[in-house]
């Protein structure tokens, strides 16, 4: 590990101002916000990130979880990952939030694992976290050791031909399906994201994963109030029951009325470049009946335009099963 | 030949290594390091250490408490595991000097031989280990459990245990041992 300067932020404005000097705000980034930590320090420990000063933002006012006058939730920046899936309001309004949670890390790691860390964590490609391996994302202009290597783990959608990691997050999935807002204060001030604009596909710049500038803190997430009368939940498909990162998730919230589907909200997870919206999966959803032939087509609206890697063609089919999975189980509660 | 370079391999320092390590002492003897107070098992420690040491290393190198076990060091296997204000982190993830003023809680902090935890006995009645090196860490772990909302199936422990991994596969024991005391808790309360 690099040695670096502890920074310790008691205003929002201080950390800005510190981390407003970095030269870039991902990778290579020279300072960097620390929260739980368990994403930074893996990667310091593997010299893949190597910050000269982290400001740990652990001590800001962003802690609370609190109901919002319109009927949503907003969710501060350092609420604890096991907080935040065993708060009550998340529990009743947000299921598919708190089941995406608790499928994610262990208990450990849900403990120290904050909302913006959980939203920011790297991927877990195998050659991003080597070194001594070529790696586009780490190394702009280095090649993608993966395309021709181990990518049994990685993304069949938003690759591109400089980078095909696949974003790690379960909590980003449900987060898209439940349409979040990231709220960010930075240098210029204070701004707000749709989780669909929040991260970047790979493109040519694969280095880049988000829209934030040196600088840009997250201060809260915000969801929308839950839509009446939906059911919502998360299913994850990995290679051991417990601890593992998903092969394919999907995230469904779901409103029926008599058997027949009002309005529908799906994201996939572990197979995108970015947390996966799927509304094409949602247009074959909306207006017709919760049967396992609508389910299929929306499955396979879903996974249409995946492209597999050498080792990961199997995603598709599990990504679409997944997806089906989801939304029988969801819709037989209903 | 050749076995003779392999067997002598892992004692080569490299010059690369030399000076990285060379470094890391250096710093932590003299510029780079910071003060730091930390509160382990209901002491107060005033420490200097690197800005680098994880709450793992501080832990074992500087305060000698080596219950606390490193199997991987990147938050994969539990082996770390200790309590910071009750609730159970890895501490190889953690940078020690983050926890000032948090209260640690280590397997020392837990019990000691003569008063052992009723986790700790429940351990030893159901013979929860073979190797012992993931013992502390299944221990810190189960006895956060005992006030997390975990519901009463062995799948459910099987679930709230799965951030501590046992290479000598003594789960079905380790799982038993927990129940014991949940069980006897409960037949308490009922009682
Ligand atoms: C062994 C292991 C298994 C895991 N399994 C899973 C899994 O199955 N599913 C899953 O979803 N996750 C999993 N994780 C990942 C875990 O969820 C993340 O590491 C965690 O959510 C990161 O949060 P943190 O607070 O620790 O982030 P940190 O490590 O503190 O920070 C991560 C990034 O966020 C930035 N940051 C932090 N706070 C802010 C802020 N307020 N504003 C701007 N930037 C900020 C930091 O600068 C850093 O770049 C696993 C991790 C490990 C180590
Ligand atoms: S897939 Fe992306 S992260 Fe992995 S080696 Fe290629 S460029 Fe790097
Ligand atoms: S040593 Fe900390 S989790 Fe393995
Ligand atoms: S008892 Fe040997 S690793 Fe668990």
């Amino acid at each position: 590990m690099k040695i670096f300067e502890l920074t310790r932020a008691d205003d929002p404005r201080q950390a800005i101002a510190a981390a407003a000097k970095a030269n870039t705000a991902q990778q290579g980034a020279d300072i960097r916000f620390i929260a739980g930590g368990t994403n930074l320090v893996d990667y310091m420990k593997l010299n893949v990130e190597t910050p000269r000063q982290l400001v740990d933002v652990n001590h800001l006012p962003f802690d609370k979880i609190e109901a919002l006058p319109d009927g949503g939730l907003s969710i501060g920046a350092v609420v604890r990952n096991s907080d935040l899936a065993y708060h009550p309001i998340v529990r009743k309004n947000y299921a598919v939030l708190s089941e995406a949670l608790l499928s994610g890390a262990s208990p450990q790691l849900r403990n120290m694992a904050t909302t913006a860390g959980n939203l920011l964590q790297r991927t877990r490609c195998m050659y991003f976290r080597d070194t001594a391996m070529p790696c586009n994302k780490r190394e702009p202009g280095s090649g993608c050791a993966a395309i021709t290597g181990v990518n049994r783990g990685l993304a069949i959608l938003g690759t591109s031909e400089h980078c095909i990691a696949s974003n790690p997050s379960d909590m980003n999935v449900a987060l898209a399906a439940l349409e979040a807002t990231i709220h960010i204060s930075g240098p210029k001030g204070e701004r707000s994201v749709t989780i669909g604009d929040f991260h970047l596909l790979p493109g040519n710049t694969p280095n880049r994963e988000t829209v934030l500038e040196p600088g840009d803190l997250i201060t809260h997430v915000t969801l929308p109030p839950p839509s009446p009368g939906n059911r919502s939940l998360y299913l994850k498909l990995r290679d051991r029951a417990s601890f593992e990162f998903a092969l394919a998730s999907a995230a469904v919230v779901i409103t029926a009325d008599g058997g027949k589907i009002t309005r529908a909200r799906v994201a996939l997870g572990g197979v995108g470049t970015k947390p996966w919206r799927s509304m094409e999966a949602e247009g074959e959803l909306t207006g017709q009946s919760a049967t396992q032939a609508v389910f299929q087509k929306a499955a396979e609206a879903a996974l249409r335009d995946a492209k597999p890697q050498s080792q990961n063609g199997f995603k598709v089919e599990l990504a679409k099963r997944c997806l089906v999975h989801a939304l029988k189980l969801v819709t037989q509660t209903a | 030949m050749a076995g003779l370079l392999t067997t002598a391999g892992p004692a080569i320092t490299t010059l690369a290594q030399r000076s990285e390590k060379a470094e890391q002492e250096l710093s932590a003897a003299t510029k780079d390091a910071i003060p730091v107070t930390l509160h382990v098992n209901g002491q107060k420690h005033n420490l200097r250490i690197d800005p680098r040491t994880t709450l793992l290393d501080c832990l074992r190198e500087h305060l000698h408490l080596t219950g606390s076990k490193k199997g991987c060091d990147h938050g994969q296997c539990g082996a770390c595991t200790v309590h910071v204000n009750g609730r159970r982190m890895n501490s190889c993830l953690c940078l020690a000097a983050m926890y000032q003023g948090d209260e640690i809680t280590t397997i020392e902090g837990v019990g000691q031989p003569g008063n052992l935890h009723p986790i700790q006995e429940a351990f030893v009645a159901h013979d929860a280990y073979q190797c012992g090196y993931c013992t502390c860490g299944q221990i810190m772990s189960a006895v956060a459990l005992l006030s997390e909302p975990v519901g009463p199936e062995d799948a459910e422990v099987k679930e709230f245990m799965s951030g501590n991994i046992c290479r000598c596969g003594a789960y079905q024991n380790i799982v038993e041992a927990i129940q014991s005391v949940r069980q006897s808790t409960n037949r308490q309360k009922a009682g």
